[in-house]
């Protein structure tokens, strides 16, 4: 499997992305510049976090009409795995591959912690390896997580089983619904604002996030038809 | 040339946290008539255009496809000769 | 604008250059190294160049009083910022920083950009920043202003840093009456580089090309430099425009490109405009190399219309850098920044002159000898005279408090004192995490950040407690190191050295320099003994408001080496059953503590006494047992004693059961601050190796008790006297700051 980190001005949780799938998969991973309109040679799309254009406009607004976005959204029609992990999954959402938006957190600062989730769907490609309903503790740092949508779209997303993740604890942001992270009708794109790839190791305080990593490797693996070893 | 004014806003369904803490803080102020609060973006752009037909097409294109997201924002705009 | 400017005759006749700061003996010395009367761009330059923040000048001689080199250090003061040896062709780089006066200013902006310039100092020199820390100090938090300070600081700071994707991974804050109207923001930046990438600020090569990279220059921040060598007063206000504005997104390409463009080689010699911009960097790098520098205005990248050469000169735009280049590769660095979409142009060139020389619209706008602005500005020896407070606070006694009746609730007000207190509310306003080497967070003795590929990893603390140093200078300036020191030894790691901020008053004033002079000198005997040279940092004078000094801050950054990522460890407690020891002696000193301001709402008195060589062994003890795998916590006693210690170091369900046999009255055993002291669990098969090791190294070490569950209970010479639940001790010291800023 072949991972794409794509890389804006002003990514900077590109390099944990990266280590991430280098560490918990083994797998071939590259950067991806903004600018670049062919990744067909990738089988999974990685968006990560900071603050792409300085997060000036609205978080992920300018990276969502960045060059790179035309070929995500073509990956996404193909069925690729795609996942935005915090500035990542505003960039998703700003270029509707995702319902909803995400504004300022309610109570309007940065919060980094290291918070409880649950796993609301175990069955997607990003989760299969969590027991459904499970307690994980993935960390969270932004200022702009605050999830929003309408009734319908909200009503709609839980018809689908699309609500792949809700704060466990203290809803840290004012999330509508305790929503954590959401994933479109067709499955293969998710987003969402807690960080597993800084919780890969027991060192960094949890291992929790891992297998989200090791879901989309599987998942890859049985839709590909790979046995273990490829 | 024309100069447009652009105001993006929050939907009025939607939770204005900002607007809901400064409306506080004016409180604390003594200015108690203040009913309520709500925080925008004001935007300066100025377009190379002709004729205002175009200008106006193109700004609500910008403003529909960047300016504002309209999941969450509505916007206006005023347009000015300049 | 130029037509405004004022000729040579009417500068001189009309005494401009005083409000630009110099004063009248200054100018004749001007006058006399030119030959000539100065031009407005050039009385400019010198005002600048001469302040105390570019130049030193009142700081000069006693700053040489520091311990600057060592076997592992590769670069000590005067570069961007020092480099420390790690081993492996690694490096550390690390400096810290004020930005005291903007931040007093306008606090959001002045702190972020407080810590932008800090950045740039570490990737100046080539390094990869890996860590922001900082050191905070405001009036006490009863008052709008001081909320709205601290409020708007710690903003500025993550807004800054998060952005840039550094972790901003530990810090201090301290509250006090007497930096209510002068607070303290000082910001670290740490890198890490190999030995073959570091670079350095020279203009080196004649004929080289000059090249200006970032942002666009505007009119933003223009006599920063002088306003940071002024005090505060109700006219600082009206000074406003002296505050730059800070673009993290902007300094995040920067970043890149730099450190892009120094893989290529093709750098030879580089350094942030940060300071007096553009006329620091260039005459510094000229001076330096002992060449000289032309540059042509009209190339320099202009925000504003119609900028004279002193508004270009003088601005302090941020996120600007001055790189020169080996000729012939400037199509290679135009490459690099255009790709991340930044300006980079041709703005002059080396020359072998020694002269830095402006060309303006055709004309010659300035010609002055480099070396007169950078390494040749006045040095003063400035009066010093011991305060009187000084020698009345010999003999005064600081024991005379009367015993609490309820020490539960004493030990809860001791908590919940801001100082004190949990500082969450700050840090998780800071991304801490991101780039994931973060080994250990804020809130323990020291931060840890691994290092990817290696075994090792580096801990970082800053630390200074100011009534101790306004206390005695001296004792005051060498407990800053000592602690410094000892969290880093309490984190696993062996001390490297130190980066120092020292915020003091206004040094015309001989007291003042005193406190300046004694600090220095016990800073120095510390860094000596602990064998930390100092590789770098910076002076804030001046810090007054209407004449009242802050409390003499002599700020320590200290950065330590693991060898080995096993020998990471926290202040947390582990596991029940662990054993508590005592480590160093406990004597009855309460001058300078938390709670001799919280019982007497003062401080007075001597501060606790500093035994450099107990010191030394104590950390040799705890440094040696760590690394023999024998300890499960370390944590240094500090602000609020040993008490404060013990519910710092509980975690939910490890509480601590404490009986203590001590010939000191209970309160005062507690809540003594008594320096060269830590506080270990050990498991209970390791106490007896512990012990002895400590014996061997001749450090004093008490079983006091054990880790507990959920209650932290104190018996002192068989008096129980606190029984608490740990959830309500916790709640008071996590939740302290939270309400006071609600």
């Amino acid at each position: 499997m072949k991972c794409a980190v794509l890389v804006f001005p002003g990514s900077n949780c590109d390099v944990d992305m990266y280590k991430a799938v280098e560490d918990c998969l083994g797998q071939p991973v590259e950067y991806v510049w903004y600018t670049r309109t062919d990744i067909d040679e990738f089988d999974c799309i990685l968006l990560p976090g900071g603050f792409s254009y300085g997060d000036y406009l609205r978080p992920g607004a300018m990276a969502s009409m960045a060059p790179v976005l035309a070929a995500v959204q073509k990956a996404a029609e193909a069925g690729k795995l795609i996942m935005g992990i915090c500035n990542g999954f505003q960039v998703l959402t700003e270029a509707r591959l995702l319902p909803g938006a995400l504004r300022r957190n309610e109570k309007l600062k940065f919060r980094c912690e290291t918070v409880e989730l649950r796993v609301e769907n175990n069955n997607t490609a990003f989760t299969s390896q969590y027991e459904a309903g499970e307690i994980i503790r993935i960390p969270i740092a932004h200022g702009d997580g605050n999830y929003y949508c309408d009734e319908e779209t909200l009503s709609e997303m839980k018809k689908n089983n699309q609500i792949v993740f809700r704060y466990a604890g203290e809803n840290p942001n004012g999330s509508i619904d305790d929503i954590a992270g959401v994933m479109n009708k067709d499955g293969n794109v998710l987003g969402m604002m807690p960080h597993p790839e800084r919780a890969v190791h027991k060192w960094l305080g949890s291992d929790d996030g891992k297998r989200v990593f090791t879901s989309i490797l599987q998942s890859w693996r049985e839709k590909n038809g790979v046995t273990h070893g490829a | 040339m024309f100069k447009a004014v652009v105001y993006v806003t929050l939907k009025e369904s939607v939770l204005d946290p900002q607007g809901t803490a400064v409306k506080g803080s004016l409180h604390s102020l003594g200015f108690d008539e203040v009913s309520d609060v709500r925080i925008g973006k004001y935007m300066e752009v100025e377009l190379d255009v002709a004729d205002r037909a175009a200008a106006e097409e193109r700004l609500k294109e910008m403003s529909e496809k960047l300016l504002a997201n309209t999941v969450i924002e509505d916007y206006r705009f005023e347009l000015v000769e300049a | 604008m130029s037509h405004m400017e004022p000729n040579p005759q009417q500068i001189a006749d009309e005494k401009v250059y005083r409000e630009m700061g110099l004063t009248d003996e200054e100018y004749a010395k001007v006058v006399e190294i030119l030959g000539r009367k100065p031009n407005y761009t050039e009385t400019g330059l010198f005002s600048v160049m001469w302040s105390e923040h570019c130049s030193y000048k009142n700081s000069k001689p006693v700053l040489r009083r520091f311990p600057t080199s060592g076997p592992r250090v590769l670069q000590g003061p005067g570069e961007g910022a020092g480099i420390i040896d790690i081993d492996d062709n690694q490096a550390v780089v690390f400096k810290v920083e004020s930005h005291n006066h903007p931040s007093a200013i306008e606090p959001y902006q002045g702190a972020a950009t407080g810590v932008g310039g800090i950045i740039r100092d570490v990737f100046s020199m080539g390094a990869r920043p890996i860590a922001l820390l900082n050191s905070l100090r405001f009036g006490e938090l009863d008052k709008p202003r001081t909320k709205y300070l601290f409020e708007n600081v710690v903003a500025g700071i993550a807004g800054y840093g998060n952005c840039m994707g550094i972790p901003t991974v530990g810090g201090e804050v301290v509250f006090d009456n007497c930096y209510e109207g002068n607070p303290l923001v000082n910001a670290m930046c740490v890198g890490l580089i190999d030995h073959d990438q570091i670079q350095k600020g020279v203009a080196k090569g004649i004929g080289n090309p000059v090249m200006y990279v970032g942002a666009a220059t505007g009119r933003d921040g223009i006599h920063g430099a002088t306003f940071a060598s002024e005090e505060l007063n109700e006219e600082s206000e009206a000074k406003r425009p002296a505050v730059q504005v800070g673009d993290p997104f902007m300094e995040k390409l920067l970043l890149e490109a730099c450190l892009e463009l120094i893989d290529t080689g093709a750098v030879a010699g580089i350094q942030d405009m940060g300071a007096a911009g553009l006329t620091s960097s260039s005459a510094e790098m000229a001076s330096k190399a002992g060449n000289g520098i032309e540059l042509n205005l009209d190339l320099v990248p202009q925000r504003e219309k119609g900028m004279t050469p002193y508004e270009m000169m003088l601005s302090e735009s941020q996120e600007r850098m001055l790189v020169v280049v080996e000729k012939g590769r400037e199509d290679e660095v135009k490459k690099i920044f255009d790709k991340w979409g930044l300006h980079s142009v041709v703005i002059g060139r080396v020359t072998d002159d020694g002269t830095l020389r402006l060309l303006h619209k055709g004309e010659v706008a300035a010609e002055v000898p480099v070396d007169s602005l950078a390494e040749d500005a006045p040095v003063y020896y400035k009066p010093s005279k011991e305060p009187a407070y000084y020698s009345e606070y010999a003999g005064v006694d600081t024991l005379n408090i009367a015993e609490p009746s309820d020490y539960n609730e004493t030990l809860k007000q001791v908590l919940s004192a801001p100082t004190v207190a949990s500082k969450e509310w700050v840090y998780n306003q800071y991304d801490y995490m991101v780039r994931t080497n973060t080994a250990v967070i804020p809130g323990s003795d020291a931060a840890v950040i691994a290092i990817r590929g290696t075994r090792k990893a580096l801990a970082m603390s800053i630390d200074c407690n100011g009534r101790y140093v306004y206390l005695d200078p001296e004792a005051g300036g060498a407990i800053a190191v000592a602690e410094a020191a000892r969290n880093v030894i309490c984190s696993g790691a062996e001390p490297l050295g130190i980066t120092d901020c020292l915020n003091f008053g206004n040094p015309e004033k001989p007291e003042i320099f005193w406190q300046f002079e004694k600090a220095v000198d016990g800073m120095s005997e510390a860094c000596r003994v602990l064998e930390t040279p100092v590789i770098g940092g910076n002076v804030s004078l001046y810090n007054e408001t209407n004449g009242e000094a802050v409390y003499p801050t002599p700020v320590v950054g200290m950065v330590g080496l693991i060898h080995d990522v096993d020998h990471i460890t926290t202040q947390s407690f582990k596991n029940e059953g662990d054993v508590l020891l005592l480590l160093g002696e406990t004597r009855a000193e309460l001058g300078g503590t938390e709670y001799q301001k919280l019982m007497n709402g003062s401080v007075f008195g001597r501060p606790p006494v500093l035994d450099l060589e107990v010191e030394k062994k104590l950390q040799q003890t705890v440094l040696t047992a760590i690394q023999h795998g024998l300890i499960a916590s370390a944590h240094d006693l500090a602000e609020g004693g040993l008490a404060t210690a013990l519910v710092e170091s509980a975690e939910p369900g490890l509480g601590a059961v404490v009986d203590w046999n001590i010939g000191l009255r209970p309160d005062i055993a507690l809540f003594s601050e008594s320096q060269s002291r830590v506080l270990l669990s050990v498991k209970p098969e390791h106490m007896n190796e512990v012990c002895e090791l400590a014996a061997k190294n001749g450090t004093s070490c008490a079983k006091i008790g054990t880790v507990g569950t959920d209650a932290v209970s104190v018996k002192i010479n068989g008096r129980e006297l606190i029984n608490t639940p740990l959830a309500d001790l916790k709640a008071a010291w996590k939740g302290a700051i939270a309400c006071l800023m609600q």
